[in-house]
């Protein structure tokens, strides 16, 4: 069983939406829609920040396929978020070229900035951060990306990270 | 320092756009391809140049490209893989980022060699910028007639999609890579058949990498041969290289096959040396799943020749001295690196991104990781390097696709040339917690260390 | 064509498996299968137990396979020659494949039902070593129900993909499979949804260990302590065979499960009716007691008599003190 944060409400997806999913399907051959499941669950994700299993079962209707065809692919792919996340999710890469040239540090400043550990939410809804492996920038490590848009962040510093935070807390409050 | 066949263009201003892209010469290989000749010499051209997959395991691509099935009635296609993940690798994201019409461009010229209709670009999900770059290319390039139908009066057709990915490691495996396209999980398939036969859905299909595609355009302007004169032996042409880890200059370069890896580590047209003034201990030449080498036998062969940056020199000495060229991802730890810990971290790089499907890398991985984050933080036993040793030899070979290898490969090469360093992690438990065990001898130029 | 296993040839059909053309010469070099399914298309390839050494290709190409190959997934070529038990390659592989297999499996067989028929134990000690190597906290989950007849205990499972296949070929749509990535894989059905299908019940029997159980049979017997009978039935469900085997203890059928041959893979398969809900002799046609491996547990407690000592027979004291062993006797 995975954690899911249930929700018993269906999802209904906005015109918009489907129209997108549409634009999707079309890039594959007639009865090859499967395809556009991992788009579709992106766009899914960029609409409502996290991937709910009543969505996914819309998913699955839309795409004509069973439920747990959808379920099986999300909890594979490490970027759908199964349950609720910040609405800045800094990812930080983990791995060993970063590794070498301090994202630990850098992961422990996030922590104790934040007060919260990794994969948690900030009271304020805010943030949630976690490790993430190779980011394939390992030339400009430490680096991290910020979901939902994936901005790209190089060559991290303490001070650059605080300034990153300062200025995302910043945006969400005005 | 060499000659630029790729990253020519790459400091002019706009270049990311169609227009200036253009008006450097770019598309000319499409109007060459597409107007002057036939499939098959296109092919043929690639096969001259003696073009080796990029990607990593080098596998001649118009070998590949001359592999795929053609049955009548039946579509055919190309996928493209930008999954790029391999821990020391970042490349293609530089390619798609700044010069994303290079890549478009060999698209179109290879999609029309191998006869598909529709291509797909396999973009790893966490690229979202890079997805959005190369989706803006392809419009422009469509707005200009070299996508869709007919392009450039020629009667070819094309359509080119970009593809995300939802992020696993695995789905740089190219039946994985596949899998994943079908909207499945990124399971690689049991093979025979290859893609060649039935790839993406059950059809013929070839899947190369972001760079291998992006070479076809140089080789197409300038001729296969032409490209076959650059570079050493069978390693030709030109090769991106990612430079990362303690560098003074880190970033990615594009070298001659066969510049001699100490030119390429210290000249200042490259590397420029380590940072910070320290030396080198370690090196890593081709992306985490390349075995590890100390300094003295990554610069020096154990035949005492240079070591040059080709296929064939990287893995001079075979696993026991030597390493490969994998993917180009080239990580340099200086004096103060722990072996231990980047062994560690890598072992939980696979552990994470195994897809669990076969046992040996399902639950080998794991117990790797375990046994080497106890050895890390000072609760090893001497015994754990030959359990390791043995636990990545009952991996090695025996699962379905190459992961397993690659995660076998970083711990018994760290064992085979650091093993003292592993045995000091033991025998002084509280002292590595709060030390590295420096260089060593690991630099020396004589003492190459073989278990 | 014409394909050399461990120095004996066999002629097969183009298009067999190396491990079915082993199958077909039988005994000793049969290869352990613990994900591969005959009557499922497409299983198989992911235990990797059944490797074996390809030394020759073909006739035409005659040079070996690089890396050992999954039999079951691997077909023959002409004039291939395999080596499975007569390669210390493949059994070395082998041995690692069993421990790695075994490294998170909890070892409940005193518990577990399906001890005494179960492959992993079989694998375990006809391929394994004695003792773990491993030393570190077993992976652990929590017991599912999945439907009211069928329960999960994923702790036990290996991952082998068949009750996948089972659920995408034999019922009519699939609502469990398998979820999450690397070690953490599970079979699940995400939110717990009854697996509710006439014929969701053959997930127990392809399952090759306890993972997947019958709770109607659920810690009622040890399986050597019962005793399988052969039967049929007129079913009234078109797609079920009607033929199974019935586990009797004394006279109550305490499970119902299919016919399965000499690999443990079941012949046909049965509906739930007949598995869950005919527990009842007259429900039945006996057709005679089911033929069982002398190499079976099951056998150890049927076919072994007592034989009490002279002084035994002819003393009522030690006759009256082995009374029960006697009457035991005579009930089998």
């Amino acid at each position: 069983m995975l954690s899911v944060q249930d929700t018993n409400t269906p999802v209904k997806f906005s015109p918009e939406l489907i129209s997108k999913f549409a634009d999707v399907v079309s890039r594959y051959p007639v009865g090859k829609q499967k395809s556009a499941l991992l788009p579709i669950l992106h766009l899914v994700q960029a609409e409502y920040g996290w991937v709910s299993a009543p969505a996914m079962d819309s998913v699955a209707d839309f795409l004509s396929i069973q439920s747990i065809e959808v379920y099986e692919v999300a909890s594979f792919y490490t970027m759908y978020f199964l349950k609720p996340q910040g609405k800045y999710m800094l990812e930080v890469c983990r791995t060993g070229p970063c590794e070498i040239v301090g994202a630990t540090p850098i992961m422990e400043h996030i922590e104790k900035t934040l007060g919260v550990k990794e994969g948690d939410v900030t009271e304020d809804g805010l943030f949630s951060w976690r490790g993430v492996e190779c980011l394939a920038a390992c030339g400009y490590g430490p680096v991290l990306q910020i979901a939902p848009e994936y901005t790209f962040y190089e060559n991290l510093t303490t001070n650059s990270v605080d300034k990153l935070i300062g200025d995302l807390k910043a945006k969400a409050n005005k | 320092m060499g000659r630029k066949l790729l990253l020519e263009h790459i400091n002019v201003p706009g270049i990311n756009t169609f227009d200036v892209y253009r008006s450097k010469g770019g598309y000319a290989a499409v109007e060459k391809a597409l107007k002057t000749l036939t499939p098959e010499e296109v092919v043929e051209e690639v096969k001259k140049s003696g073009l080796r997959g990029r990607g990593g395991a080098g596998f001649p691509t118009g070998m590949k490209w001359s592999f795929l099935a053609k049955p009548e009635g039946v579509e055919r296609y190309l996928v493209c893989n930008a999954d790029e993940s391999e821990p020391g690798t970042f490349k293609d994201r530089f390619l798609m980022t700044y010069i994303p019409h290079l890549l478009i461009e060999g698209m179109i010229v290879a999609s029309f060699a191998l006869g598909a209709k529709t291509s797909y670009i396999y973009v790893r999900g966490e690229m979202m910028p890079q997805i959005r770059i190369l989706e803006k290319a392809i419009a422009e390039a469509k707005a200009k007639g070299f996508l869709g139908k007919n392009i450039l009066g020629t009667g070819y057709d094309l359509e080119l999609y970009v593809q995300p990915g939802g992020g696993a490691y695995i789905c740089g495996e190219e039946t994985a890579l596949l899998e994943s396209l079908e909207g499945k999980r990124g399971n690689p398939r049991i093979k025979p058949p290859f893609p060649a036969i039935a790839g993406l859905y059950g059809c013929p299909t070839v899947v190369n990498n972001v760079e291998s595609i992006a070479a076809v355009v140089p080789i197409i302007n300038d001729g296969g041969d032409e490209y076959a004169k650059i570079g050493i032996g069978r390693s030709t042409g030109t090769k991106l290289i990612s430079a990362g880890g303690n560098l003074k200059k880190p970033g990615v370069y594009e070298i001659d096959l066969g510049l001699p890896a100490e030119e390429f580590l210290y000249s200042d047209d490259y590397c420029g040396g380590i940072a910070n003034g320290k030396l080198l201990k370690a090196v890593v030449a081709g992306g985490s799943s390349v075995p590890i080498l100390p300094a003295n036998l990554f610069l020096k062969t154990i035949n005492n020749e240079a070591r040059l940056m080709s296929y064939e020199s990287l893995a001079d000495g075979g696993f026991v001295s030597g390493t490969m060229m994998g993917s180009g991802g080239f990580i340099a730890y200086d004096e103060d690196q722990c072996i231990v810990r980047n062994t560690w971290n890598f072992a939980r790089f696979y552990h994470h991104e195994s897809c669990g499907q076969c046992s040996p890398c399902r639950e080998g991985t794991g117990w790797m990781e375990k046994v080497l984050h106890r050895l890390e933080y000072g609760h090893g036993k001497m015994s754990d390097m030959d359990l390791l040793v043995d636990v990545s030899k009952k991996i090695e070979g025996n699962t379905i696709c190459p992961l397993g290898d690659a995660a076998a490969w970083p711990v018994a090469s760290a064992i085979r040339h650091f093993r003292d360093e592993f045995e000091w992690h033991v025998t002084n438990a509280y002292e590595a917690t709060t030390r590295n065990y420096g260089l060593a001898h690991y630099a020396d130029p004589l003492n190459a260390v073989i278990a | 064509m014409k394909v050399t296993i461990d120095s004996i040839t066999i002629e097969v059909e183009p298009g067999t498996t190396i491990l079915n053309a082993a199958r077909m010469i039988g005994g000793d070099i049969v290869p352990p299968a613990m994900c591969y399914y005959s009557k499922l298309e497409g299983s198989g390839g992911k235990c990797r137990t059944c490797l074996v050494q390809v030394s020759k290709g073909s006739e035409k190409d005659p040079r070996p396979m690089p890396k050992l190959v999954a039999s079951c997934r691997t077909t023959v070529m002409d004039g291939m020659e395999v080596k499975n038990i007569s390669s210390p390659e493949v059994i070395e592989a082998r041995k690692g494949v069993v421990e790695m297999l075994l490294i998170n499996h909890p070892l409940d067989c005193p518990v577990c039902d399906q001890a005494g028929e179960c492959h992993l134990q079989d694998l375990g000690y006809e391929h394994g070593a004695a003792k773990t190597r491993y030393e570190f906290d077993r992976r652990t989950f929590e017991k599912i129900d999945i439907g009211d007849k069928i329960q999960l205990h994923m702790t036990r499972c290996i991952l082998c993909y068949r009750c996948v296949f089972v659920a995408d070929q034999i019922t009519d749509h699939r609502i469990h499979g398998i979820l999450n990535r690397g070690d953490h894989s599970e079979i699940s059905t995400y939110i717990t949804k009854a697996v509710d299908n006439d014929f969701s019940g053959n997930v127990i029997d392809v399952c090759p260990v306890g993972a997947l159980t019958d709770k109607t049979f659920r810690f009622k017997n040890r399986v050597w302590f019962t005793k399988p009978v052969e039967a049929h039935r007129e079913c009234e469900n078109p797609k079920c065979c009607g033929k199974v085997t019935l586990w009797y203890k004394g006279e109550d059928v305490l499970r119902v499960t299919a016919r399965k041959d000499e690999y443990g893979e079941a012949e046909e398969f049965i509906c739930n009716t007949c598995r869950f809900d005919k527990k009842k002799t007259i429900d039945w046609v006996i057709e005679g007691p089911r033929k069982v491996s002398h190499k079976s547990v099951i056998s150890s407690n049927h076919y072994d008599t007592l034989k009490p000592l002279p002084v035994v027979k002819t003393n009522p004291l030690l006759q009256q003190a082995n009374k029960e062993q006697f009457e035991r006797e005579t009930r089998l």
